[in-house]
């Protein structure tokens, strides 16, 4: 029972550290991070399904009968590339992010949104009293 | 065995993820992240992912966590305890969850498990006889699922047009600091004599080995997505020791940005002269009178326009970010 699900506990446990950081962290590249640990987790159960028992690669060789299933490896496969391209688009963002407000902290970017929120309220309330 | 001791050193890195505030070292810590799950991957007999796990976590992702550190700085503020709590409970109870249900999965390792009654033991036997290549993992990617892997690489294209709109192509000069008088860290790269002399001597092999990869894919393990990482870390590691110009010289990121749409349009191209050879779009082997041959020559040219793509998108992307960071 152990060894039989071993794999899929550290699936979960890996899926929720990395929610944790994406929900617990303030800092957005540090979110990134969470994200990719969590996708990885994903990658490594699909990949523990795959397994078979005593089979080797999905590469046909004479003298070979047991494979691990190939379907799950294609998928992720192509999921890890598109993973890295998805990423880079978050890290992008952050980057913009930075350059407009000078910092990446969650909280930093709220309070400026705010202030500049009450700003315009203050603006408005001004305009709306002079009529 | 060896799977378990792997899944444990797993376990510890991603701790250390959690706690670490100075994210250089915590992104550094996710490329070992990623050796280790690439060696799971490789215990678990699945070498073509293990390629692409270790070319892309531990080369490409880290070169662009760092490429973003580099310009939003390496501190992260340590979590308040008073954020600590609410996430620590939901996932907890989350985890809980998948836990309980977790016990109704099929046993690791069971060859009975649904998972391979479907459409596995096709692609098994008579992939052979249908498509050809003997790397099984070759003719579902390229062949029974190009469809989708089609539909990927248009992914990869979108995500590349996406950083492309947020931070430019990297062909213009207007970043929002003028370049550090100093002279930039990337130029003193190139005086450190035991950098520069291992690097001579590994660009080129990589570069080589990710030519291997992308023809040899049908017989062993690799293919365009693979090649196309690698061949990009290779230009990754020539940007890195001799900075970023001169590899701008080579590609020229203005010509560049035309691979990525190159790459696609190829895969298309091989679809549409299906279809115009009365077959249906993606069916290889109506491309030459005989079957075989004809899947052979499109898991070649889909696999090229695979490999271009996700070559020029990951180039380019670092040109963008690296712009930005000088």
């Amino acid at each position: 029972m152990f060894t039989a699900l071993f794999n899929y506990w550290v699936v979960i446990v890996l899926m929720m550290a990395g929610l944790y950081i994406v929900m617990a962290s303030g800092h957005l590249v540090k979110k990134i991070i969470g994200l990719n640990i969590f996708q990885t987790s994903v990658f490594i159960l699909f990949i523990s399904m795959g397994k078979v028992a005593g089979g080797t690669a999905p590469i046909l060789k004479d003298g070979i009968s047991v494979f691990s299933n190939p379907l799950p490896h294609v998928l992720i496969l192509t999921a890890i590339v598109v993973g890295v391209a998805t990423t880079a688009l978050g890290l992008a963002i952050a980057v913009r992010i930075y350059e407009e407000y000078g910092t990446v902290e969650e909280d930093d970017i709220a309070e400026m949104d705010n202030h500049d929120q009450d700003l315009d309220i203050a603006e408005y309330q001004r305009i709306e009293s002079g009529k | 065995m060896i799977n378990m001791v792997l899944l444990m050193l797993l376990l510890a890195s991603v701790y250390a993820i959690i706690r670490l505030d100075r994210l250089l070292t915590a992104v550094l810590l996710t490329s070992l992240f990623s050796v280790l799950v690439a060696s799971i991957f490789m215990v678990l007999d699945a070498v073509d992912v293990a390629f692409t796990e270790a070319a892309v976590g531990a080369g490409v992702s880290t070169i662009f966590f760092l490429a973003a550190l580099a310009i939003v700085g390496r501190q992260c503020k340590p979590t308040p305890r008073r954020k600590i709590i609410a996430p620590l409970i939901v996932v907890s109870a989350t985890g809980c969850v998948l836990l309980y249900a977790s016990l109704d999965m099929p046993r690791f390792g069971e060859p009975l498990a649904p998972v391979h009654q479907h459409v596995a033991p096709r692609y098994l036997n008579d992939s052979a006889a249908e498509v050809g290549p003997p790397n099984i993992v070759t003719s579902v990617l390229a062949s029974y699922r190009g469809y989708d892997t089609f539909g990927e690489v248009g992914v990869v294209f979108t995500a590349f047009i996406g950083v492309l709109m947020l931070l430019g192509a990297g062909t213009r000069r207007t970043s929002i600091e003028p370049p550090t008088p100093t002279g930039a860290p990337k130029e003193s790269m190139r005086k450190k004599v035991v950098l520069k002399e291992v690097a001579d001597l590994v660009i080129a092999p990589v570069l080589i080995f990710a030519l291997y990869v992308q023809w040899h894919g049908d017989f062993g393990p690799g293919g365009g997505f693979q090649a196309g990482v690698i061949f990009a870390s290779g230009i990754f590691l020539y940007a890195l020791i001799y900075g970023i110009e001169p590899a701008q010289r080579l590609l020229p990121p203005r010509r560049l940005a035309y691979f990525p749409a190159i790459g696609l349009l190829l895969y298309a191209a091989v679809g549409i002269i299906s279809m115009l050879r009365g077959g249906n779009f993606l069916n290889y082997s109506v491309l030459v009178n005989d079957p075989l041959h004809g899947q052979h020559y499109g898991i070649l040219a889909i696999e090229l326009g695979v490999g271009i793509t996700v070559a020029a998108v990951m180039i380019n992307i670092f040109f963008s970010f690296s712009e930005r960071s000088l």
